[in-house]
């Protein structure tokens, strides 16, 4: 018994160093550790579809012009291996559909995609035609977690994509393995081929620098009725890649976690959703409204460039161009007179929709039925004000100056014309200044209950310039 | 009965012995978090700076190299290069981080107007001032620094030494070891140059390190470089990646040696004490200027540089 005791005397201490090493080593779980339930493997597609649904191409609705003839594999072509994945880009006419795109989708139920960074393959064009999507995160149910990476740029040789996931720890459980849609735009309706091979999610390391943004990282501000929702737009995530160049992909909102400076104003939903929830509060000390809040977000703890300052108000409102409220049908954001030298028009400023014109001298935003369309014209008879943000992309010069005029029974033998002019002093370079006209302020107006079009003019005196969030306005 | 116990209590011994030796080797091992290189033959410090006090470097060891070189007598720094150096906090700065509890030296280039120039930068050497004495240099030795990168077309920082004799003996006869430069555009990459008679500039003896799974501009990586009498060897996080010698120089560089009409090209010039430089440069011919999607400020952040003699 004593020399049995005295064996263990000898295990004991060592059993128990065995588990000092053991805790004092443990820097939290190792990579090897396999948390989830759900499979972690990497391949989409090497020379066979790995874990995909068994027609392993889910094409976009053929009844909105989706071509499901041109998907294929090809066992002459291969970055490595045997086989590649075959893409024909169709013609526009093409009687099977105009173009080509849809998901390959995992068979069982998602991959736990969370000890990866990117989905990357490798892609070679007939041409060096530009495929318009290319991502993952897209299941046809909820895409949640998806994710695009716009026009890349095929070359005649084969050559690497990597597509950034923006928080590899929300995707648990994806199922969205891949997407791509390919139209001719770039090639002006020449049809190509493009092959893809070894598809895979891959934890590169090399991807560095991450920058989100909302709004296209601009600061927004809006108003909205209480009880209404505005959606965050704009939302991408930048990182740079290997070869020191920046990438940078359209992300799901729900890879954000946003944040309301005031939930009394409004609160935001993990789909990027933000609800104004009430009028707001006055202020006990200074007896101000505080009816604003501040939308803000971050994306795995790196805040996100922009942001949106909301007005909790109680107003109709007829819209002509805002991300907030539903506008109402125009014939066209420059009506390119004869006369004018203006250039430009609607734009997609980083996510965000705004109106861009340059060599202003007048141009006219029209919504009178122009050439026959069938564009009513806008009754503002119980609008009380013209809501208009201006930015001008130069400096402001003394002497500069908005004008804008409204046109009742445009173009018809009982048009009246009103107009409200903006000094310099009033306008910034390169910043968004809100205006809330009074209708009553434009001179001349004979009546507005079939307003036609609105008029901007500079006479010169600013050639570049940005409109948003245009609409008229009663307060309740 | 009896026999049969003892065996198996014996066989349970050794397992457990075993397996507590091995535990104890793998925690001695791997319980290590300082990846540093065990330094053989470089074990005595003789320079360490930690960078742990707040305001300016400390002016015993460091001084700075102000302006665009014009005053040296090479504008642009014999490179092209755009930044105008100053001894401003804003570009040169030690600061304490209270929540890793640990200072750093921050360069930082910014993209401002200044004396002509586009960027602002800082560039800061250990070379001995003979009057007050203040300053470090060393012949032979380990030299390293522990340190974060910057990013971004047109940035190129560097840490590196100059011989002390480049006054009476101009560059590149007074050679020069370059222990970590880097280019923005390329996060993944550092190289380790010699410059010397003969082999310079774009002729250096010059040789990459690629990370293949991180990058340089996201964490701290140790640069080094153990130089001997007649060997440069080259590390960054204690993998040795280039070693030196002058027979390496004869062979690497024969061409432009060979072409070269110093009656001394070739030499391995590196038998004095050198002074340290830490510096970012911007813009220039290696890096090429910043482009549209570079991003202003950058900043290197060296954790300490630390210079070791042989024992």
């Amino acid at each position: 018994m004593k020399k049995f005791s005295l064996r263990y005397y000898v295990i004991f201490p060592l059993l128990g160093l065995l588990c000092v090493a053991m805790i004092g080593c443990e820097r939290g779980f190792s990579d090897d550790v396999d948390l989830a339930t759900f499979p972690v493997t990497p391949d989409i597609f090497t020379d066979a579809p790995v874990g995909l649904t068994d027609e392993f191409f889910d094409s976009f609705d053929p009844a909105v012009g989706a071509n499901t003839e041109g998907f294929s594999t090809d066992d002459s072509e291969a970055y490595e291996g045997t086989t590649s994945i075959r893409i024909d880009v169709p013609t526009p006419n093409d009687p099977n559909g105009g173009f080509i795109g849809g998901i390959f989708k995992d068979r069982g139920d998602g991959r736990n995609l969370t000890g990866y960074d990117a989905l990357t393959f490798w892609v070679k064009g007939s041409t060096t035609a530009t495929v318009g999507v290319f991502g993952f995160g897209s299941d046809f149910e909820e895409d949640k977690y998806a994710v695009s990476l716009n026009n890349t740029e095929l070359s005649t040789d084969w050559k690497k994509v990597i597509i950034p996931i923006p928080d590899p720890s929300k995707l648990v459980q994806e199922k969205g393995m891949f997407l791509f849609s390919a139209g001719t735009e770039s090639t002006n309706g020449v049809g190509y081929t493009f092959w893809i091979d070894e598809l895979r999610f891959e934890n590169l390391g090399t991807l560095g620098q991450p920058r989100p943004k909302i709004f296209g990282g601009q600061d927004q501000t809006g108003q909205a009725n209480v009880g209404t929702s505005v959606p965050v737009i704009g939302l991408t995530y930048t990182a740079n890649g290997p070869n020191g160049l920046d990438i940078t992909v359209n992300a799901a909102p729900s890879y954000f976690d946003f944040d309301s400076s005031n939930p009394f104003v409004a609160s935001v939903d993990e789909f990027g959703l933000v609800t104004v929830d009430g009028p707001g509060e006055v202020d006990p000390e200074t007896g101000e409204l505080i009816n604003t809040s501040v939308i803000t977000a971050d994306l795995a703890g790196v805040d996100a460039d922009g942001s949106l300052t909301i007005e909790a108000v109680n107003i109709d409102v007829i819209s002509i161009f805002s991300d907030v409220f539903a506008n109402e049908p125009v014939d066209n954001f420059n009506g390119f007179y004869l006369e004018q030298n203006t250039l430009g028009g609607d734009v997609d400023e980083d996510g965000n929709n705004v109106i861009t014109y340059t060599q202003l001298d007048f141009v006219a935003i029209e919504f009178y039925g122009r050439d026959g369309s069938d564009v009513p014209p806008i009754d503002a008879t119980e609008m009380t004000h013209l809501h208009i943000d201006v930015r001008v992309n130069e400096n402001v010069d003394p002497g500069d100056f908005v004008r804008f005029a409204l046109f009742n029974n445009f173009t018809t033998p009982s048009e009246s014309e009103g107009s409200f002019t903006i000094l310099s002093n009033d306008l910034q370079a390169n910043q968004w200044v809100e205006f809330d006209i009074p209708l009553s302020s434009f001179i001349g107006l004979g009546g507005r209950e079939a307003l036609g079009a609105l008029f901007t003019v500079t006479d010169n005196t600013i050639s570049t310039l940005s409109l948003d969030n245009i609409y008229f306005y009663s307060e309740n | 009965m009896n026999f049969k116990k003892k065996i198996k209590l014996s066989v349970l011994q050794w397992c457990f012995a075993f397996l507590g030796i091995t535990a104890i080797s793998a925690m001695i091992i791997s319980c290590n978090p300082d990846d540093t290189q065990v330094v053989a033959n470089f074990g005595t410090i003789t320079m360490q700076d930690e960078f742990n006090d707040p305001g300016a470097p400390d002016p015993t060891i460091w001084s700075y190299e102000i302006g665009n070189g014009a005053e040296q007598g090479i504008p642009g720094w014999g490179n092209n290069e755009l930044q105008y150096y100053t001894d401003r906090p804003e570009n040169v700065v030690v600061e304490y981080d209270d929540e890793a509890e640990n200072g750093y030296l921050k360069i930082t280039a910014l993209r401002e107007d200044f004396e002509g120039a586009a960027y602002t930068s800082g560039r800061i050497i250990t070379q001995i001032d003979p009057g007050t004495g203040n300053g470090f240099e060393q012949q032979y030795g380990r030299f390293e620094a522990r340190i974060k990168l910057p990013w971004g077309k047109g940035l190129w920082p560097a840490f590196w030494l100059l011989g002390n004799d480049c006054d009476e003996n101009p560059w590149p006869n007074c050679g020069e070891i370059d222990i970590m430069e880097y280019l923005g555009d390329e996060p993944t990459v550092v190289f380790g140059s010699v410059h010397g008679p003969g082999y310079n500039a774009g002729d250096s003896v010059s040789k990459d390190y690629e990370l293949q799974n991180s990058r340089f501009d996201d964490e701290f990586h140790v640069f080094g470089v153990e130089w001997s009498p007649n060997r440069i060897n080259f590390y960054v996080d204690g993998d040795l990646y280039q070693s030196l010698t002058p027979e390496v120089i004869a062979e690497e560089a024969e061409e432009s040696i060979e072409n070269s009409m110093l009656s001394n090209a070739g030499d391995w010039v590196f038998n004095r004490p050198f002074y340290i430089i830490l510096n970012i440069a911007v813009g220039g011919n290696l890096p090429g200027s910043p482009n549209a999607d570079t991003v202003f400020p950058q900043t290197m952040y060296v954790d300490y540089v630390r210079v070791y003699a042989a024992d």
